[in-house]
């Protein structure tokens, strides 16, 4: 069942489009990604969503009732994890949530309740009285994260949850986010990692200058690249040289550069790369490494944008 | 309900915990307070001795009796100096020299209108610059008024018919006292006793300082990022500004409450009508939290709010009066009544001689529409903070 309907929203800031007529919807149990690189718009749909930003146009529906920024009782279904760290610095861990627990009207032994549960989820049980300032970033995310499971959503909203956590920390975030979807909880989640939308997306929409350029299962929105693959080699120095020369061979569709990584979009990997060996080679570089890869979401963004997710 | 009791009990943890607040809330008032009446203060009371002078234009038997049986034993006991003018002119000459205190205008007539049941004017003229005891002259003239009025009544009453009797009594409980006094002083207003003063004074300076953590505390949401928790809540964006509102409501409240404790037990101020002051201390405090968080409303953050804040509670606590009197202010006294200081103090002192309650209804209009205005400017323009 449809949970959440984005239909044809937009939003601007002065002359520039934020968001331009974004729809999706996403079903009960169902985990929908926004992949796309900073400034494409995920935050913007997001606050829109949460109803802190009003749209300039289109509608939003949520379980089947109109939602905006004055619909308490749609608003109280979703939990909300703001992209930027959204905690009281000076009350404590246990403090912030009996808060934000109360704000959704849960209160007295239920608050405390699912405070504890939270706290146990997030692995900060232990430092419940400390102040939030005296906290670590990775220990501040899983807080903000804690905050968006209290009111028990039935819509998630994770705006870039993940960014600025060590590898164990995430790891632990994304199965609390799989387990939540498990339960039947639609989950809205923004990303610029393609490691991320790969791993807990069951369908991604592809959003870059305020619009979605593609939507689909990983499955379809790779097939859309068809028998492209990717080339990437690791250069150092002179990598804008051999940018510009490997450009040239027919057989490169895109090329991407990110830091000293060239990813080359081809058509037939097998038979284009020894021209493109030949060619970094004429192009006074040293190749650290070279790797075909078979396509992925990274792919498909650069297929559809001509630009790398990250720069 | 429950969102709003929410919304305003962490506001308060947030703002217990902050020593700035506690400093400008209640230290710097008490300290003020306590250093200004100690260095400038003086106790009214203590050899108290006014300069009057009195112009007797009427000569008739009611002039001479105001004169001979009212101030001369004054002036025999040495509470008061007395002098004799020819004319209102000299009198006025000699009030504006400061050689007298206040001036009693006695008009030619005086003794006739009233034999003949008119009523008169007691005028008293009075030098801005010695407000205590212009007050007493008031009270000297205030109190003959009220005396003549009853010798009056008891004349003209004597062995009346019973219809007579009936007429005369329902007159009398209409009729005006026969002598009506007139304060006719530059003094903008009665001036409270330099403790009471002093306290008053500074507290409600400092109550607009109090005022600003709450009233910047959007801002400070914002900087913590929980404003958008907030405007994502499923609770309404009136809600969650009168939450605010609110703390910063009570926290004046309480450092009100706090400071009059304080001033009248450590060093003798005189409040006044209890009633009174609590109707006209939630009056104030609702007006500073108005006018300070319509300031913070024009801001666009923390910084900027904090600062404009504290530029227009300096303003208007200088303008109104708070921390030294408006005698000193010069032409820029009528502009004092932009403050709610001065509207604050002013119903302080009409309270202390006024009549409780009613004495004070004006201050207290004045008060509530600028609390009323200031909210309104307010909560419009944080609206648009929380959905921007
Ligand atoms: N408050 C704002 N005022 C003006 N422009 C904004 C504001 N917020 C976002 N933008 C602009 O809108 C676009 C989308 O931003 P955002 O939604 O934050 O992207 P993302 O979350 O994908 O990084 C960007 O061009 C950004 O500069
Ligand atoms: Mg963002």
């Amino acid at each position: 069942m449809t949970f959440l309907e984005v239909e044809k929203v937009s939003k601007s800031y002065g002359s520039n489009k934020a968001v331009e007529e974004v729809s999706f919807s996403i079903a009960e149990g169902e985990t929908y990604g926004l992949l796309g690189p900073n400034g494409a718009g995920k935050s913007t749909t997001i606050s829109m969503i949460v109803g802190v930003l009003r749209p300039d146009s289109g509608s939003i529906r949520i379980g089947g009732r109109p939602h905006g920024v004055g619909n308490n009782a749609t608003k109280a279904q979703i939990g909300f994890v703001p992209q930027e760290l959204a905690l009281y610095p000076d009350l404590s861990a246990w403090d912030n949530l009996m808060f934000f627990a109360r704000l959704y009207g849960v209160s007295g032994a239920e608050a405390r309740r699912r405070c504890g549960e939270v706290l146990e989820l997030i692995d900060l049980a232990d430092r419940a009285r400390e102040n939030v300032s005296a906290f670590s970033g990775g220990m501040a995310r899983r807080l903000n994260i804690g905050v968006g499971l209290l009111n028990r959503p039935r819509l998630l909203i994770l705006d870039e949850p993940a960014v600025g956590v060590d590898a164990q920390s995430r790891n632990a975030i994304l199965e609390s986010i799989q387990r939540q979807a498990a339960e039947g909880v639609a989950v809205l989640y923004t990303t610029h990692y393609m490691e991320e939308a790969e791993r807990l997306c069951d369908r991604v929409g592809i959003i870059d200058l305020g619009r979605i350029r593609a939507e689909g299962t990983q499955r379809e929105l790779v097939s859309q690249v068809g028998e492209d693959d990717t080339i990437v080699l690791s250069l150092s120095g002179g990598t804008e040289r051999a940018v510009l020369a490997l450009k040239k061979i027919p057989q490169v569709r895109e090329v991407s550069t990110e830091g000293s990584e060239v990813r080359l979009l081809v058509r037939d990997a097998r038979s284009t790369v020894p021209l493109v060996l030949e060619t970094v080679a004429d192009s006074e570089t040293v190749l650290r490494s070279v790797e075909v890869r078979e396509p992925d979401l990274e792919t498909v963004f650069l297929h559809l944008t001509g630009k790398a997710l990250r720069n | 309900m429950r969102a709003f009791l929410t919304m305003v009990g962490k506001d308060l943890r947030q703002r217990s915990r902050d020593g700035t607040l506690i400093v400008f809330a209640l230290v710097l008032p008490l300290g003020l307070a306590f250093l200004l009446n100690m260095l400038l203060g003086g106790d009214p009371e203590e050899d108290f001795s006014a300069r009057y002078g009195v112009v007797d234009a009427d000569g008739g038997e009611l002039a001479s009796m105001f004169v001979e049986d009212v101030l001369e034993p004054l002036e025999g006991e040495g509470i008061l100096e007395l002098r004799t003018f020819a004319s209102e002119e000299e009198a006025r000459e000699s009030v504006e020299a400061g050689e007298i205190d206040a001036a009693f205008l006695v008009p030619d007539g005086f003794t006739d209108d009233l034999h003949n049941g008119d009523s008169v004017e007691l005028r008293v003229l009075g030098d801005v610059d010695s407000p205590d005891e212009v007050q007493v002259a008031d009270g000297v003239a205030e109190a003959f008024a009220a005396e003549y009025h009853r010798v009056e009544l008891a004349v003209t009453t004597a062995e009346p018919s019973e219809e007579e009797r009936a007429e005369l009594a329902l007159r009398a409980a209409e009729a005006p006292a026969a002598v009506r006094v007139v304060e006719d002083t530059d003094a903008d207003w009665r001036q409270l006793d330099s403790p009471t003063y002093y306290a008053a004074g500074t507290a409600v300076f400092f109550l607009l300082f109090a005022a600003m953590p709450g009233v910047v505390s959007l801002f400070e949401e914002r900087r913590t990022g929980t404003l958008v928790r907030l405007s994502a809540s499923p609770v309404s964006t009136l809600g969650i500004l009168a939450a605010k509102l609110a703390s910063t409501v009570l926290v004046g409240l309480v450092s009100m409450v706090i400071l009059i404790t304080v001033s009248t037990f450590s060093f003798g101020a005189e409040w006044g009508d209890p009633l009174g002051v609590t109707v006209l201390t939630v009056a104030m405090v609702l007006a500073a939290v108005g006018i300070m968080s319509a300031v913070a409303g024009f801001a666009t953050n923390a910084e900027q709010a904090s600062s404009w804040a504290t530029v227009v509670a300096m303003l208007l606590g200088l303008l109104g009066g708070a921390l030294f009197p408006l005698a000193n202010l010069g032409g820029l006294a009528d502009l004092s009544y932009l403050t709610p200081h001065q509207w604050f103090l002013r119903g302080l002192s009409d309270l202390s001689t006024g009549d409780g309650l009613g004495s004070v209804l004006l201050p207290v209009g004045v008060l509530l529409a600028m609390a009323l205005a200031g909210a309104s400017v307010a909560l419009y323009r944080m609206g648009r903070m929380l959905h921007p």
